[in-house]
């Protein structure tokens, strides 16, 4: 199980990194959504089911959603 | 760049497969929940010990909690404003959005409905079925930027979601007892109609958190994009 953890902890940590170093929001985006992802996998490993939904549809689905309006909304949606 | 992006979401794909799949061999540590799973079902009648703290035991809490969401959302509605008449609609959205909004739609508000009804007995509940709601009635106006969603409709089934849960801890009060006490039957352990009225609290929780987050999103999505 520690392997799992361990592994999970370095993917969330490698693309919160990510998101600070990219130049394109998009992808800055899409690695914010793995964080969340990721945090509700650990979640679910720490047997908290209902925070891990909570975290998968509004960390991952919900607050993307409003971070690529607000990014539509100033005009940085762009390749 | 994209491709690292694809590549750190095809890792965490995997890591969350593999997750699931330890997870099934894992079900039998005993851990201190599970007493306190137990006890919850005499006392309120759900099966899910979450769900009794929500509603039973912190159910003014809740309604509190709906109040800061629905003040969020109504100070959000109040900054964005309305687009001008003149503003440059988007353009329609391609093939494969369409198509998958059409697709999901029906996916998702089953989703959403099942996770708000089977609240009292498995995880999940009124906020997060209701955010999956929120999803599936944006997801078309995403596809066809022309459509928009009946706003009067959104804040009349909010309005109402958001009386029936005061009404129904006033009826408690109308009994004696304090406000949002669970009333009704507990029926059977695990039975779709059990917990008293805590489903029907958890539906009313749901309806209204989608309402709103639904109205939300379409309005941020109305605001104009500078370009």
């Amino acid at each position: 199980m520690e392997w799992l953890v361990l592994m999970i902890v370095i993917v969330m940590l490698l693309s919160a990194v990510a998101v600070l170093l990219m130049k394109n929001f998009i992808a800055a985006l899409a690695a914010l959504s793995v964080v969340s992802l990721g945090m509700s996998v650990l979640f679910v490993i720490l047997r908290a089911p209902d925070v891990a939904m909570t975290e998968a549809a509004i960390g991952a689905g919900l607050s993307s959603l409003m971070f690529a309006l607000a990014l539509r909304r100033l005009g940085l949606w762009k390749d | 760049m994209r491709r690292i992006t694809s590549a750190l979401f095809l890792v965490g794909l995997a890591v969350l497969v593999a997750a699931v799949y330890q997870q099934m061999n894992l079900l039998v540590t005993p851990l201190a929940g599970d007493a306190i799973n137990a006890s919850a079902g005499q006392q309120v009648g759900a099966g899910n010990i979450v769900t009794a703290v929500v509603l039973a035991f912190r159910g003014f809490d809740t309604l509190l909690e709906l109040t800061i969401l629905f003040t969020a959302a109504t100070v959000g509605g109040l900054v964005l404003g309305k687009p001008r008449a003149d503003a440059p609609r988007d353009p329609d959205a391609g093939f494969i959005l369409q198509a998958g909004a059409d697709l999901f739609f029906p996916l998702l508000l089953v989703v959403g409905l099942y996770i708000i009804l089977h609240g009292h007995l498995t995880p999940g509940g009124g906020f997060q079925g209701g955010v999956v709601l929120a999803a599936a009635f944006f997801i078309p106006v995403l596809a066809r930027p022309g459509t928009t969603l009946d706003h009067h409709a959104v804040s009349l089934i909010e309005g109402l979601a958001g009386a029936a849960f005061i009404l129904i801890g006033l009826l408690a009060m109308l009994g004696g007892e304090v406000f949002l006490t669970p009333l009704l039957d507990k029926g059977e352990l695990g039975a779709l109609f059990s917990a008293g009225t805590l489903p029907l609290l958890y539906l009313a929780v749901g309806l209204k958190v989608g309402a709103e987050l639904a109205g939300l999103l379409a309005q941020l999505a109305a605001t104009e994009a500078t370009d």
